[in-house]
């Protein structure tokens, strides 16, 4: 029943053009070529003329060559079989284990009716006290972790899928290391969380078409689990990767750029993906963590500008830390009202002594003589630093609380943290002793 | 009518089609692509030759080369009639609820479902007899529709006079009885039906003159209000990078504008903001008319996932909306957000149809789309000499947070106010961020002129000082400067700033406004003694925390007026020319 095309017109960038008849757009295509077969995608018709996206690259693709069509768009299998995995960009497994073909859903799928949206109401806990504390997690948010090339943001997400409280964890690389697959891969055994995790994994090495595939798939086989009723972390690193094959496609495709070269549509590539994190009525939930390096550190550049608008805050890997100022979870305040009723106090006390701290660094680098108060902020910041920023804390939300009071109490007298009186006398630690 | 004519794909590239017809077509006509069961809505943007290029308002995927087109023979339109108060339609006028009903969690393409309900009746009562002379907008009945009478109104599109020849008397009708027959100087009957339709991209101009809006536009939010005041029937504009506020902003505003409706367009941004809007609304009070808010709010919701070519329409579909209530007499704000989204999905069209870019590859028409979008605003007399107004406010969200940027730039050249928000100001936690210093508004304000402009005088003047100040530091500063420096401080934190968290102080009524602007200029025109700065920063610090537990006292309350007494006389205490 299905044609083979051995006639391929063109062959520009990674886009083949083969002359066909009711071919449908987006549809699947199969490319056999010397070096194996690869799967291609219709991207655009004018006439007789259709335009493939090959996948593994047009390398050692011949004019001769044979195109047949499979009549159906990019499918995923999706469902339990997958727990475990670990899949290319096309969804061919990596880890000499069977193909999977069960279950089989389109990839970018439709958009949520925003009627059927709840408002997030459940908080991710993560043992990160810059996380559960100051910036917390909420189910169905979409937060990139903004930082630069070198910072351990590979190391950070890693954490989170480790000891996120969640029930599937959907790990999406595009354009890592090999060296960051193995340690993704091997993190991920070590701390027993394969068994629920899905990994689909596009390396620098591989074809870059594959990269662009590599959200979609994530987030259909996401989507699968949380509508039934899974709570499902996303975890996709690097989007910029994502962002910069979409610009090299574009060109190759003879698109008009808009900004440093990429297309005028990124905005809504990217919100197509990411607008996916859901918190289903009654059913399960979709919470994306992405990670975005940015260029030169310039968060005005086209990709975090554009996924900033987007997402719902960001996190700021900084130096190591995850950067207090800068760093902004939108949907906190929907879940840190319900964890400990001194949750909001210690969060905005501590991040305001914070900020005082960093103004008597400043004061203290400019050489200017530092007073009693001075020296206690000092006192405040390193303790502060130390105990709570630094990302090998490893702690509860109420052990961080907790520890929240101990630094304060270490620091300062109640008056001087500007806390009210009657949540002073709750928790302040050596209330008994006054 | 001729028969409807029919065309065939021939090229697709992402969601523009091109077609070729042999039957004439219009520009900017609805085609349905048939697909197998579906039918997909789309329009044409540009014809050459015997080629129709269509943007498709749904997904693409699976279209095939042949597929058959029908062409509609009319232009996108909305339906206006009773039952959109309260609606939440997607950019092409689907009722959302309806739509979730039938299809679940997700969206599915080529499902389109009326505007307004066929089958729900309405209470009519007319309003003219027949023999009456009419024209296009002049009401000739109403219905009842949550708050308002709802005005069945004569066609906009019909022109010249007519004469009544029957109405119905008062009873139960669905939108599609005609409630009246009217008649032109040729002797031809038209119908009257409680609802009409309406070509978006098509100002609604059924009214006698358009005024010179004036009259401020109370939002409640002192920083616009006193400072950047907006008409009734003007325009302004929000940008901001984002992290700023402007959706916050947005909604505080649709809350509290003292409007007969609010018409909200979500347009390309998160699904999230609008949910809590429509989760939130139904249970919010309006003070106004004691009813939910949600009465007298039209959501129109494309969000940023969804086909971007509706996008591009759902701007266009919320004016009109407007523009409808305008010419019942009512008075309605239509807050875009965000209008950058809106430019965006020019210029993805732009681009599938090659034209040639202009800056940042946005299309060379965006300028005049822009100003011809925001003329749609104003305040206007209609036929029976009663006013309506539209009033548009967009939010823009500029690349980089760069004002520089062509979207920004086009739309300050046609608004009459500007409130931009500065990164700086959100970073310093000063809600709303508006940012001061930049800021402008044409309009004129309900403070005291002379008042408003000792306010701006203080802030640069406090802005000059602390910029100093960073380079000589305090100590280099004199102190009738410092002391200055704090009164702009004081007027930022205590005036400037709301607490949008706070019952009392998110919304502050005007005669608020104007008493405690007073209050706040008494403050800057004394002149106090103060040993040192230490002195002085103590007293203001003071001041603030005084001034700021008034802003949560309920207005004229006893708390109030005690704390009023309390605050003037520690200024006494401290006041040099007493």
């Amino acid at each position: 029943m299905q044609k083979l095309y051995t006639s391929i017109s063109q062959i520009v960038g990674d886009v083949i053009t083969v002359e066909a008849e009711n071919i449908g757009i987006t549809e699947l295509a199969q490319v056999t070529t010397r070096q194996g077969t690869s799967l291609a995608q219709v991207i655009r018709l004018d006439g007789k003329k259709v335009f493939l996206q090959v996948f593994t690259g047009s390398r050692g693709i011949s004019t001769g060559d044979g195109v047949r069509f499979l009549g159906h768009p990019m499918r995923v299998a999706t469902g339990n079989m997958l727990l475990g995995r670990i899949f290319n960009g096309s969804g061919r497994p990596l880890d000499n284990g069977p193909e999977l073909i069960e279950n089989l859903v389109d990839i970018g799928g439709p958009p949520v009716n925003p009627v059927k949206r709840i408002i997030p109401n459940k908080m991710i806990r993560t043992g990160i006290p810059m996380i559960d504390v100051f910036n917390s997690l909420v189910e169905s948010q979409k937060l990139p972790i903004f930082s630069i090339a070198g910072e351990p943001y590979n190391e950070l997400l890693a954490r989170i899928a480790t000891q996120a409280e969640i029930d599937i964890i959907i790990l999406g690389g595009m354009g890592l290391k090999y060296d960051d697959y193995l340690f993704f891969r091997d993190t991920l055994e070590e701390h027993g969380a394969l068994s629920h995790s899905i990994v689909f994994m596009h390396t620098a090495a591989d074809p870059v078409v594959e990269c662009l595939l590599v959200p979609d798939i994530s987030l259909a086989v996401a989507e699968n689990f949380a509508l039934q009723g899974k709570r499902v972390l996303v975890l996709l690193t690097d989007m910029s990767n994502f962002c910069d094959a979409l610009k090299e496609i574009a060109i190759t495709m003879q698109q008009i750029p808009s900004n440093r070269g990429y297309p005028g549509d990124l905005y809504s590539l990217l919100a197509a993906r990411y607008e996916k994190a859901v918190d289903f009525e009654n059913a399960g939930s979709i919470t994306i963590l992405a990670v975005t390096t940015m260029p030169g550190d310039d968060v005005t550049h086209p990709i975090p500008d554009n996924t900033g608008y987007i997402t719902e805050g960001q996190f700021y890997l900084k130096n190591g830390v995850i950067e207090p100022f800068g760093s902004l979870s939108r949907l906190k305040q929907l879940v840190n009202g319900k964890t400990r009723d001194d949750h909001r106090t210690i969060m905005d006390t501590m991040i305001q002594l914070f900020a005082d701290y960093r103004e008597t660094q400043e004061k203290q680098s400019m050489g200017f003589q530092m007073s009693a108060w001075d020296m206690k902020l000092l006192k405040y910041g390193k303790l502060f630093e130390d105990r709570m920023m630094s990302l090998k804390v490893n702690i509860p939300l109420e052990k961080a609380l907790d520890l929240g009071w101990k630094i304060l109490h270490d620091c300062f007298s109640p008056e001087e943290t500007g806390i009210k009186r009657s949540v002073i006398d709750q928790y302040w630690p050596d209330k008994h002793e006054n | 009518m001729t028969a409807l004519s029919n065309g065939r794909i021939v090229k697709i590239s992402g969601n523009m089609v091109t077609v070729i017809f042999d039957s004439p077509v219009m520009q900017n006509e609805v085609a349905y692509i048939r697909h197998g069961e579906e039918r997909l809505k789309s329009e044409i943007i540009r014809v050459r030759g015997n080629l129709a290029e269509m943007q498709v308002y749904e997904a693409t995927g699976g279209l095939k080369i042949g597929e058959e087109v029908e062409f509609s023979g009319e232009l996108l339109s909305v339906e206006l009639g009773p039952g959109m108060l309260g609606q939440i339609f997607d950019g092409l006028q689907n009722p959302l609820p309806e739509i979730a009903r039938q299809c679940g969690f997700f969206l599915k393409r080529g499902v389109y479902i009326k505007a307004l309900s066929d089958t729900g009746t309405w209470d009519f009562t007319p309003l003219v007899k027949p023999g009456d002379r009419v024209r296009a907008g002049d009401k000739i009945g109403f219905v009842e529709e949550k708050i308002f009478k709802h005005y069945c109104m004569i066609p906009f599109s019909l022109q010249g006079n007519y004469e009544v020849v029957s109405i119905e008397n008062s009873g139960k009708f669905t939108i599609h009885d005609a409630v009246a027959q009217i008649r032109d100087l040729n002797g031809k009957i038209v119908p009257v039906f409680l609802s009409q339709k309406w070509p978006v991209k098509i100002p609604i101009q059924a009214y006698a003159e358009r005024l010179k809006p004036e009259e401020p536009l109370v939002t409640k939010m002192r920083l616009i209000d006193s400072l950047f005041p907006v008409a009734r029937g003007g325009t302004y504009c929000i940008p901001g990078p984002f992290g700023a506020g402007k959706t916050v902003l947005q909604q505080l505003i649709s809350r509290h504008a003292d409007v007969d409706v609010v018409v909200i367009a979500a347009c390309g941004e998160r699904a999230g903001e609008i949910v809590e809007t429509l989760r939130t609304f139904p249970s919010i009070v309006d003070p106004r008319t004691n009813r939910p808010l949600s009465d007298r709010t039209v959501i129109i919701c494309n969000t940023s996932s969804m086909p971007v070519a509706a996008r591009e329409s759902s701007v266009y579909t919320a004016v009109t909306i407007a523009e409808y209530y305008r010419q019942m007499g009512l008075d309605v704000l239509l807050l875009a957000d965000s209008t950058s989204r809106w430019a965006q999905a020019m210029r993805e069209m732009s681009g599938r149809l090659e034209e040639i870019p202009g800056e940042e590859a946005f299309p060379a028409y965006l300028e005049s789309r822009i100003s011809s979008f925001y003329e749609r605003a104003g305040l206007v007399r209609l036929h029976d000499s009663s006013t309506g107004s539209v009033t548009i406010g967009g939010a823009v969200s500029p690349a980089g947070g760069n004002f520089e940027e062509p979207v920004t730039q086009a739309t300050l050249k046609v608004v009459g106010a500007f409130h931009g928000l500065s990164r700086n100001r959100s970073d310093a936690r000063r809600y709303p961020a508006i940012d001061p210093l930049i800021s402008w508004s044409k309009y004129k304000s309900f403070i005291d002129e002379k008042q408003k402009e000792r306010g701006h005088e203080i802030l640069r003047k406090g802005f000059d000082i602390a910029q100093m100040m960073k380079v000589v530091g305090e100590e280099g500063t004199s102190l009738s400067d410092y002391v200055d420096y704090l009164k702009a401080e004081f007027f930022d934190f205590v005036y400037l700033q709301q607490n949008a968290f706070d019952p009392v102080d998110e919304a502050t009524s005007k005669e608020r406004q104007i008493y405690i602007f007073d209050f706040i200029y008494r403050v800057m025109e004394s002149e106090f003694i103060f040993e040192d700065k230490d002195a002085a920063l103590h007293f203001f610090q003071q001041l603030r925390q005084l001034f700021k537990g008034w802003n949560s006292l309920p207005w004229q309350s006893d708390e109030f007026k005690g704390t009023e007494k309390e605050i003037s006389a520690f200024v006494i205490g401290r006041s040099g020319n007493d």
